[in-house]
């Protein structure tokens, strides 16, 4: 018995044509939300898919909660929020949560006390009654993190959960995320929003191309990777006038279309020299996530993207 | 995994959950299943059973009537097995989002199939009562026995048309189906008249086929004619229904578990 949630050793992902999950090693500890951050087609939704069974694993072992992730019996004890909604449109909010109880063999009687708290939970005690197509974009997506809670779970695993929400419906989801943490729950998400990565996840890997390219808590890649400040500076001319903006300054600088991005652990004087050019316009911030993750993935747009 | 090791929960509550959405239409669905066999029981039976008389020795009404309530099995078992089995595997998620539960594939086959033949049995059932009102029923002490047969035919058709929809990029592939499979059988295969005024190659073919046994198993029960090879007919169709069964997981998983 190991201590861990998920397990992956050595794990390698193998279509006809190339390899798109090159060897991941990793291990998910209960209790936190654990973050995989990547952008499109560096192999999250495939470690995803892996996970839950619906993907078989090519090489490697990769377990959860100590069975191979191949063993369906584990379902029993995960809840799953898909990317693509899949609730079932023909059905009320209610019919839908009942039904898929019934995936689980939980009993009505017992899905239905059930059921009220989830609504509950996920704001929606008011619209049991009404068809999923009247829903917003918002109350669907916490429609189905209801239904992932359905069989109590122990491992909550989404797929962007907040992709395509508005900013209200996002912080809510978040918040009823952080709320099942504090519960104890262990969280496994996909995102590409670094901002969603950095208010949720304990821990993260950033994955590209298949393999794994730093992982660690969000402040510590932070520290790590990029300096703590970073000053986007727009309307220099070239590539010498933003060496002369930066001369005798410790900025590292990455130049991006038309923005200058320049990272330093005391922005101050930049600030004050840029403040002085009537010509550029800047912002000051400290570094996040973001920078982490493109210094790491690059910037540059990709034919998959 | 072996396909046939199924936990009948599961198996129920795939079934369950088609019966629901059925339960909130059922009188649209009803319309659709049960309107054409009986406009083709009126229109032929009577109008072209008046020049004909009889048929293999019974009235052609009674002759037309139980062969009708087989193909009409048959086509609600295809019709479910095929558009709303894709509607459910590839427009809705549906059984993606129940491959997330501790159901498997398999058992999502399974209940699909129990539900495309519970289909069956649901119209056959209409088109059973409306056979009697219309005296078509010659047998009632052995026509009762044709309901558990028509969920046999439903099992029988909606295994193959599951396999198929399992491969099917679009619903436009079905129209192949129904022009190379269904329609044939509607044809030849005993429906509207007996397989003998056929030529001998068609015949042998016929035999293959499981229609030919669907109408072989039910028309006795219904009517005077005398019932032969009853086992050879059922398990026909029970090859039929296992055998599309396994071919439909087998290629389900080759499309979904990837």
């Amino acid at each position: 018995m190991s201590d861990c949630v998920v397990s992956a050793k050595g794990v390698r992902k193998r279509f006809a044509d190339r390899e798109v999950i090159c060897g991941i090693d990793f291990d998910i500890r209960p209790g936190i939300c654990f973050g995989i951050l990547g952008p499109n087609g560096a192999g999250k939704t495939t470690l995803m898919r892996m996970l839950l069974g619906l993907s078989p694993v090519t090489d490697g072992d990769y377990t959860l909660f100590d069975k191979p992730v191949s063993d369906a019996s584990t379902h029993s004890r995960v809840g799953v929020v898909p990317q693509q909604d899949n609730l079932d449109p023909d059905f009320s909010v209610r019919l839908n949560l009942h039904v898929y109880a019934g995936y689980f063999g939980i009993r009505a009687a017992d899905a239905a006390s059930r059921i009220d708290e989830l609504l509950e939970f996920a704001a929606l005690a008011t619209r049991g009654d009404d068809k999923v197509a009247r829903l917003s974009g918002g109350m669907r997506r916490r429609l189905m993190v209801a239904r992932a809670l359905i069989n109590n779970p122990d491992l909550i695993v989404l797929d962007e959960p907040s992709t395509g929400l508005d900013p209200q419906a996002r912080h809510l989801i978040w918040q009823r995320l952080r709320s099942l943490k504090a519960r104890g729950k262990t969280l496994i998400l996909t995102t590409h929003y670094m901002e969603e990565a950095a208010e949720l996840c304990d821990e993260l890997i950033i994955l590209d191309h298949g393999t794994i390219l730093t992982r660690g808590t969000p402040r510590a890649l932070i520290a790590e990777h990029v300096e703590a400040e970073v000053v986007a500076v727009r309307g220099l001319s070239n590539e010498l006038d933003a060496a002369e903006l930066c001369e005798g300054l410790d900025i590292r600088r990455d130049h991006v279309g038309d923005t200058w991005f320049c990272y330093g652990s005391d922005a101050r004087p930049l600030v004050a020299r840029c403040s002085k050019r009537s010509e550029l316009s800047f912002i000051h911030r400290p570094a996040s996530l973001e920078d982490v993750f493109l210094k790491l993935t690059g910037r540059d747009m990709r034919a998959e993207a | 995994m072996s396909a046939l090791s199924l936990q009948p929960g599961h198996v129920l509550a795939v079934w369950r959950r088609n019966f629901l959405v059925w339960k909130q239409l059922a009188a649209a669905s009803m319309l659709g299943n049960f309107g054409d066999p009986f406009l083709y029981l009126l229109g032929l039976g009577y109008g072209l059973g008046h020049y004909i008389g009889d048929m293999s020795g019974i009235p052609y009404m009674a002759y037309l009537a139980s062969g009708i309530l087989c193909s009409s099995a048959m086509n609600t078992a295809t019709f479910e097995g095929l558009y709303s089995a894709f509607t459910r595997m590839n427009q809705q998620g549906t059984w993606e989002s129940m491959l997330a539960t501790p159901v498997r594939i398999n058992e999502i086959i399974a209940g699909e199939q129990m539900w495309a033949a519970s289909k069956s049995l649901i119209s056959g059932t209409a088109i059973f009562i409306v056979a009697g009102l219309l005296g078509a029923i010659q047998q009632w002490d052995t026509a009762l026995l044709a309901l558990p047969v028509i969920f046999l035919i439903g099992l029988a058709f909606a295994g193959p048309a599951l396999a198929f929809c399992a491969v099917s990029p679009s619903y436009d592939f079905f129209l192949y189906y129904f022009t190379l499979a269904i329609t044939p059988m509607f044809l030849f295969c005993g429906v509207f008249y007996p397989l003998d005024t056929l030529p001998a190659a068609v015949q042998d073919f016929a035999q293959i086929l499981p229609l030919t046994h669907a109408v072989a198993l039910v028309r006795p029960l219904l009517t005077e004619m005398p019932l032969t090879e009853p086992w050879l007919h059922a398990g026909v169709l029970a090859a039929y229904a296992i055998g599309g069964f396994l071919l439909a997981t087998r290629l389900a998983t080759r499309r979904l578990l990837r």
